[in-house]
């Protein structure tokens, strides 16, 4: 959600924070599709860029796996050489700021998270502007469907003038996974809204018996998307037309206490420390009746030798809020460097990661939930969607009610950190008016000095 | 006369002695003192990498002293290391006293008792983790056998910090046990031998005799265990993050965070000029206990 990187007026830095916190509103000011689709046609030549190499720095993760075990069918296709490397994903983050800042990075192509590193990546302009490419018919190829492309992933690619500066490869849109067998046996069915969230926790709750209503992240920094996806839900924003935070207003104060009520009450014990990994651990082993987080942990749970619930998940779109039915929305990509002197080979990765038979395999290998929507009907025409339909219902509805989960600013790190820790006083019994209070003053002259710098 | 005959000798003998020494110069000067004299000019500039910097004076030490997390990170880092140095060391001399003695299978024992501190940091810290787990976790499982109530363990802010020093206890508590086995065995029995003769009582000999000999290697124990719980990272990152909330997060870990998570490179230069300041005064303090400790 970025303008002109060179537009330094307040009004214009303002437009682009209240844009990125609202979301899917800047659909519309996304390319026309169809028209996009149009232009990728003609003498479009996958050997164009036949003898060259370029290099590609990638997020260790089984995405960036995938990707490299293909990139030999990369090579045959355009006879252009990848020299890839991969990089754990927070050393990743450091590495592209390093080498960005350098003014001489090591790699043509960068895998970059759009939640972390959009905002970074547009105001420093470290990426090429695509749509010289898309535009271009000898350069997009055939394939190139842009109306394939889920929109919430194109909102997170495509800046609000039009500029597109990555393709989207995968979204991790959050759901509730709830356990079906624990819900029957008090007769409570999936809540549709907040209340009803607050509601089935309570009931479910069972600390006798060792069971929480509810599982999710407490630990600072992993808890922030928790709190935001309740935030969104009761209407909320993460920043207004002028920059100025909105993280204590009245919406803000209430998804807290929404947040403060299922995880201190209805949480299990400890849960100010728990990630991902702890809320997992206790789903799987049948102990919490629901579990908000990314959409990408169908396989583990589905897997007989690690979770004691196979069959038993019940995959969840967000319920609505008193406002909004959203679903807090992450996803990744790939751009090419600004500074890179082989754009155009580098334009042929970036198409041929994205292509529909390397999204349909994202699916077939479980490695995440591509960003194109005809992956899903090809994987399950494969026969080889390791998740089930339920999930790939769960996931076409949250990517379509998806909004950014976190703002679009720089110092997003910085951001979970601050609200991170203040999410965590209040599981620990501190009054979120006042913790919220604390945070938004101590965030916001980071805030304005990042959008300043 | 001859040994007078040139008078700059010495002179030009000195000048050759610098060449000698330049090579070590230099790499010093570019490895320690550049990079130091480098950190302090940076701590005099808010910069945030992509950013310009601006030079601002100490006004980035005067932010520090304020700032109640970085505060609460130094006395945290005070706690950790006081439990991680003092406990293995007691820890270590009892077992380094039992492995002293001949008993069966003592050297097998030995080596098993010695295991951990082969292990990974991460590996190890990620193995704790799972036993950590309030619901899930061995350790809570063997509480509830002997009938012991749970505990929250590294998340609860109140345990976490004991609970880490857990970790740092099992995994360093065989080095301690090393190097006061390697005293023990260097002791001359010549003392023991009168004092028994004097009929002095097992404590007695330990207290009077083996203690004040020893007290050298267990001085060569706390310098080691203090630089390395100062220096600790691994194992809090990967467990607690500095959490639950800010509960854990030592220098270090605040340090981390300022330098790679949010790029204030200046703020952070700051922060490693206050914490080698807090080390240089602990090293000083130690050599002086280390001097007095000297068998005499």
């Amino acid at each position: 959600m970025t303008d002109h990187p060179h537009d330094d007026r307040p009004d214009a830095l303002r437009r682009r924070l209240l844009q990125a916190g609202t979301g899917a509103a800047a659909l519309g000011a996304l390319p026309g599709a169809g028209m996009l689709a149009a232009q990728a046609q003609g003498t479009f030549d996958w050997k164009r860029f036949k003898g060259q190499k370029i290099e590609i720095l990638l997020v260790k993760s089984p995405r960036g796996d995938l990707l490299s075990k293909y990139h030999k069918e990369f090579e045959d296709l355009t006879g252009i050489e990848v020299g890839s490397e991969m990089v754990p994903e927070q050393q990743q983050r450091q590495k592209a700021v390093i080498e960005f800042n350098s003014g001489n990075p090591s790699f043509d192509v960068i895998a970059l998270s759009y939640h972390v590193q959009k905002r970074q990546f547009a105001k420093n302009n470290w990426l090429t502007d695509l749509r010289v490419y898309i535009n271009d018919k000898s350069m997009a190829a055939p394939d190139l469907d842009f109306a394939d492309f889920a929109k919430g992933g194109l909102n997170y690619a495509v800046e609000s003038d039009g500029r597109v500066m990555s393709l989207p490869f995968n979204l991790d849109p959050w759901v509730v996974y709830w356990n079906k067998e624990l819900f029957a046996a008090k007769g409570v069915t999936y809540p549709k809204t907040f209340a009803e969230m607050i509601d089935a926790a309570a009931k479910l709750h069972d600390a006798g018996k060792g069971i929480a209503g509810f599982v999710g992240r407490g630990l600072k920094n992993a808890n922030v998307p928790v709190w935001t996806s309740f935030l969104l839900g009761y209407g909320g924003a993460f920043t207004d037309a002028k920059g100025k935070l909105l993280t204590d207003s009245a919406e803000a104060i209430e998804s807290a206490k929404m947040y403060q009520t299922l995880l201190g009450k209805y949480g299990p014990q400890g849960v100010a420390g728990f990630n991902w990994n702890e809320s997992q651990s206790l789903f799987l082993q049948g102990k919490a009746a629901m579990w908000l987080d990314g959409i990408g942990f169908a396989q583990p749970l589905e897997d007989p030798t690690k979770s004691r619930i196979v069959g038993k998940v019940g995959y969840g779109v967000m319920p609505a809020g008193p406002k909004a039915q959203v679903s807090a929305l992450f996803a990744d990509g790939e751009g090419i460097s600004a500074y890179s002197k082989k754009k155009g080979p580098a334009w042929y990765y970036l198409q041929w990661a994205s292509n529909k038979a390397n999204q349909t395999r994202v699916l077939q290998a479980a490695a995440g939930a591509p960003v194109r929507n005809s992956a899903y009907a090809a994987a399950q025409q494969s026969g080889e969607i390791k998740a089930p339909k339920e999930w790939v219902e769960c996931m076409l509805k949250s990517a379509s009610i998806a909004q950014p989960g976190l703002p679009i600013i720089s110092p997003v790190t910085e951001f979970r950190d601050v609200f991170g820790v203040a999410l965590t006083n209040m599981i620990n019994g501190a009054d979120p008016a006042t913790e919220l209070k604390r945070a938004t003053a101590e965030f916001q002259p980071v805030l304005d000095k990042s959008e300043k710098a | 006369m001859a040994a007078v005959a040139h008078p700059g000798f010495l002179a030009r003998r000195h000048r050759s002695y610098y060449l000698f020494i330049a090579p070590a110069l230099i790499v010093i000067g570019a490895v320690i003192i550049f990079p130091w004299l480098f950190t302090v000019w940076m701590s005099l500039f808010d910069w945030t990498i992509g950013s310009v910097a601006h030079f601002v004076g100490l006004a980035n030490y005067v932010g520090l002293a304020t700032n109640q997390r970085f505060i609460e990170s130094i006395v945290h880092t005070f706690y950790f290391t006081a439990l991680a140095v003092v406990v293995p060391l007691i820890l270590g001399l009892v077992a380094a006293l039992i492995f002293h003695r001949e008993f069966p299978f003592r050297g097998l024992l030995r080596g098993i008792f010695t295991m951990p501190m082969m292990a990974t940091p991460v590996a190890v810290a990620l193995v704790w983790t799972m036993m950590f787990h309030p619901q899930q976790g061995v350790l809570n499982y063997l509480l509830s056998l002997v009938g012991l109530p749970a505990s929250l363990w590294v998340y609860s802010p109140t345990w976490v910090i004991p609970s880490l020093v857990l970790v740092e206890i099992w995994h360093w508590t065989p080095l301690v046990m090393l190097i006061i086995l390697g005293g023990l065995a260097a002791l001359p029995t010549e003392p023991y031998e009168s004092a028994r003769l004097d009929g002095a009582s097992e404590w007695q000999l330990f207290r009077y005799i083996t203690l004040p000999l020893i007290a050298p290697f267990l001085v060569v124990a706390a310098v080691i265990r203090t630089i390395d719980a100062l220096k600790a990272f691994d194992t809090i990152y990967v467990i607690s993050q500095g959490g639950p909330g800010t509960a854990s997060e030592t220098i270090n870990l605040y340090l981390y965070l300022q330098a790679f998570a949010f790029y204030n490179v200046g703020n952070a230069s700051a922060v490693v000029v206050v914490f080698f300041a807090i080390i240089l005064a602990l090293a000083l303090l130690l050599l002086y206990v280390r001097q007095r400790a000297r068998w005499t």
